[in-house]
């Protein structure tokens, strides 16, 4: 990471117009998140509501949250928004999706929520080729119930259902539902992103619109798979986190598109 | 009027069919009806049965334990429905097929030749219709008419070709009945 | 006069379901009710714009119900008992959260995998809840193929207009028996979309969202408070029975659905015998008739309730009744069904013979 310059600066400067640099989008509300400090999921929600105003599709778009950490996304969210039972987040979005095909339509999942309880759900939505977005966030730990063991945690990962690390032998292996998914005819749009620098924030936020591109031609499922971090329940500080991220999690879940529709 | 019939034969002998040709017709011509099937693993090989009720006025119970005509296409339902005939009533049955008939001196018994007919016609599918003409003859609660042109609104039209045999059939059995009583 | 057909309950409930204009359906094949979602998938196809779907499992049918309905669609599924049971998670949700939906469940005998065969045994789960919360779902009992019709489109009206999932409870006679049927007319329905239901943000309005979330317990007092207040109006405005041969009655058979088809045929034989008896129906389980049966209960020299199951309803007619009459209990369980014959012998032991061959 690079050295941040330093720059005098006072208030009269900050508020100047010309000087605006940096400005949240409409689709957010002005309101703080319940979100840990150093958290991927706050980025990850800024990123994809700056995706739907840029597209201007706030008015033509209907989100799932999920149960986990981003149980309360609809706090954030200014767009119209359903809370799904744990793990039926693809169901619901199904249900919306076939009764309003014009519309736009998204889930929010963490790894337990899409990848175990949900895990059904998940597979048939993307091999009925629903044509809604899944955001996954793998962060490779249950964050809301404070720590436990997430399919995707790694190989020998300390949490408090592994406390001696996860032994596959026991807890089984960790699971790439994203690979999974890509193999099936019904996902059209499969990639897998992280939100650790910015330089893959932009990607990620790239990899966001163009799966919103694809549900517009209704050519199927999406699935933007997004590494991230969980330093409260890892017992990192949020730089710690991050080079994780970069040093295990990215080997074992490397990052990039899995499928892209042909001509995208 | 209110008729208590149960169709009993093996999976596959179009017992079920029989019940449901008989409450359609008897439907066109105005009456309650009531078709209840046993349903389930039985649908092929086992014991099939339904129960068709007819009458003037509402049906109550579409369960009931005794019956004013018993038709019975296999001896494992002479067996099973025989004792259930309500006394003075009747049973009729396929005398091809089953070979220790009915027994009872307080019912009337109706041994029809139904397979054998049907085999006639080259066709032993149409029993069904052989013991339906056969009871509608007996019984009289419907016209034989709307029977028949009830097959062109219960068969899909792909089927229609094989009325004419069907029909065959029902009248074929309406013979044998008529020489009987 | 509408269509006169000779029907399928199932089918007649599918063919219902087209004609009362409902928008979705989600569903998962179940003996004894998949013609259902073979019915509409063949027919709904060309007669009206329904969605129909197949889903994975009841669980994703009962969550895409969820997704449809918060939708403000007129949304339906159907299942038998232990697909019943995997919806229970969502249907607490949904009557957490509000939603307009209708269920029917044509009841098999159980508990466990049990048998396809019809049974009365999910009455509990039905009426008193079923999920986890304090909630209810309106739940009709139609005893004939016609109440299978007439019930979708009452279902349909209860659920929008108290906004909660109705269910319509028979089992698998009433699904599989054929009875002639007058259909209703296809329903031309106002197809905005109500305010609370998510479809995309409304300009000049705020974002709508979903939820039976209420962390603060203060808040979640809130929405139990709405709810029950609905229950309350529910419990005032929609109880319906039927009642047969109440003048002269000295005894009462009760029970619902099947059970009640085969009590009418007993109370027929039972009054060849000479026995005044008359009989009760309830039609709403939740709401429960609880009134009629107190207000006749001291006229009344006993009461047997008949149910194909170990005495479900048996509690509410005992609640019902609050001691001023005898209450008696006949049964089948498993998937058997009792005969009318049995339903008056029973009568005879326990109210003629004084209970001396119970």
């Amino acid at each position: 990471m690079s050295e941040i310059p330093t720059i005098e600066i006072n208030k009269e400067t900050i508020i100047k117009p010309e000087n605006l640099v940096y400005k949240p989008p409409k689709t957010l509300f002005d309101t703080p998140m319940h979100y840990c400090p150093g958290c991927g999921h706050s980025t990850v929600h800024k990123i994809f509501m700056e995706v739907v105003e840029e597209m201007g599709i706030e008015n033509d778009i209907i989100g799932v949250a999920p149960v986990g950490c981003s149980v309360f996304a609809y706090y954030y969210m200014n767009v119209d928004m359903q809370e799904a039972a744990h793990g039926r987040a693809c169901a619901v979005a199904t249900g919306i999706k076939r009764v309003l095909p014009d519309k736009f339509v998204f889930t929010y999942q963490g790894d337990g929520d899409f990848a175990a309880i949900g895990t059904a759900e998940s597979i048939h939505a993307a091999n009925r080729g629903e044509n809604f977005l899944v955001i996954f966030i793998n962060n490779a730990v249950y964050g809301m119930t404070s720590g436990q063991m997430a399919p995707t945690t790694l190989y020998d990962m300390v949490s408090t259902t592994t406390p001696y690390g996860r032994d596959p032998k026991i807890h089984g292996h960790p699971f790439k539902i994203t690979d999974l998914i890509a193999q099936l005819p019904g996902a059209v749009y499969v990639t897998r992103q992280s939100v650790h620098t910015t330089a893959n924030v932009r990607k990620a936020k790239k990899a966001l619109r163009k799966a919103l591109e694809i549900q517009k031609l209704n050519l199927g499922f999406q699935l933007v798979e997004i590494v991230s971090n969980c330093p409260s329940n890892w017992r990192m500080t949020p730089l710690e986190s991050l080079k994780f991220i970069e040093e295990q999690m990215l080997p074992f879940y490397p990052l990039g598109d899995l499928k892209v529709p042909e001509g995208i | 009027m209110k008729e208590e019939a149960i169709f009993s034969g093996f999976g596959g002998q179009g017992v079920l069919s029989m019940g449901q040709m008989l409450a359609y017709a008897a439907m066109k011509e105005g009456k309650e009806v009531c078709w209840f099937p046993s349903y389930g693993p039985e649908m092929r090989g086992g014991t099939a049965n339904c129960i068709t009720i007819i009458s003037d006025s509402l049906i109550s119970s579409p369960i009931i334990s005794t019956f004013d005509t018993v038709i019975a296409l296999n001896q494992p339902s002479v067996e099973k429905f025989e004792p259930k005939v309500k006394p003075g009533a009747c049973i009729i049955y396929d005398s091809t097929n089953i070979i220790e008939p009915p027994k009872r001196k307080d019912i009337k018994i109706y041994p029809i030749a139904g397979s054998e007919a049907a085999l006639k016609l080259k066709n032993l599918k149409v029993l069904n219709m052989v013991i339906l003409g056969a009871y509608t003859q007996l019984k009289g609660i419907v016209n034989p008419e709307t029977v028949i042109n009830a097959l062109y609104e219960i068969l899909p039209e792909r089927h229609h070709r094989l009325i004419p045999l069907n029909k065959e059939a029902f009248e074929l059995g309406m013979d044998l009945m008529m020489k009987l009583v | 006069m509408g269509e006169i057909r000779l029907m399928k309950g199932n089918e007649a409930l599918a063919e219902a379901m087209i004609r009362a204009g409902c928008d979705a359906y989600f569903g998962y094949p179940i003996t004894p009710q998949s013609e259902v979602i073979e019915y509409l998938s063949r027919e709904a196809p060309k007669k009206s714009k329904m969605v129909v779907l197949q889903a994975e499992s009841e669980l994703g049918a009962i969550n895409m119900i969820y997704g449809a309905a918060g939708c403000g669609k007129r949304v339906m599924t159907t299942s038998s008992s232990p697909g019943i049971s995997l919806m229970q998670e969502g249907l607490s949700y949904i009557a957490s959260a509000q939603l307009p939906c209708l269920v029917a469940n044509i009841n098999r005998g159980g508990p466990g995998l049990g048998t396809i065969q019809p049974s009365q045994s999910d009455y509990m789960q039905a009426v008193k809840g079923g999920g986890h919360g304090d909630y209810h779902l309106i739940v009709l009992a139609p005893y004939s193929v016609q109440e299978m019709v007439d019930f979708v489109k009452i279902g349909f009206e209860l659920a929008e207009k108290y906004r909660n999932p109705v269910m319509i409870l028979a089992d698998g006679a009433i699904g599989q028996m054929m009875e002639k049927v007058e259909l209703f007319d296809f329903i031309e329905r106002n197809q905005e979309a109500p305010e609370w239901a998510t479809v995309g943000r409304r300009p000049g309005k705020d974002r709508v969202f979903i939820t039976s979330l209420f962390i603060q317990p203060e808040k979640m007092e809130e929405v139990n408070k709405i709810l029950q207040a609905k229950y309350r109006e529910v419990e005032k405005k929609e109880v319906r029975y039927q009642q047969l041969n109440i003048e002269d009655a000295e005894y009462l058979l009760t029970g619902y659905g099947l059970g009640a088809r085969i009590c009418m045929k007993a109370m027929e034989i039972g009054r060849e015998k000479g026995y005044k008896i008359g009989l009760i129906r309830p039609i709403t389980l939740y709401p429960f008739p609880y009134n009629v049966y107190n207000e006749l209960a001291p006229k009344i020299k006993g009461i047997l309730d008949v149910e194909m199951n170990a005495g479900q309803m048996l509690e509410d007619v005992k609640l019902a009744v609050d001691g001023k009459t005898t209450v008696k209990f006949y049964g089948r369980m498993g998937g058997m069904i009792p005969t009318p014959e049995e339903i008056i012998e029973s009568f005879e032991n326990h109210f003629i013979y004084g209970g001396k061959n119970v």
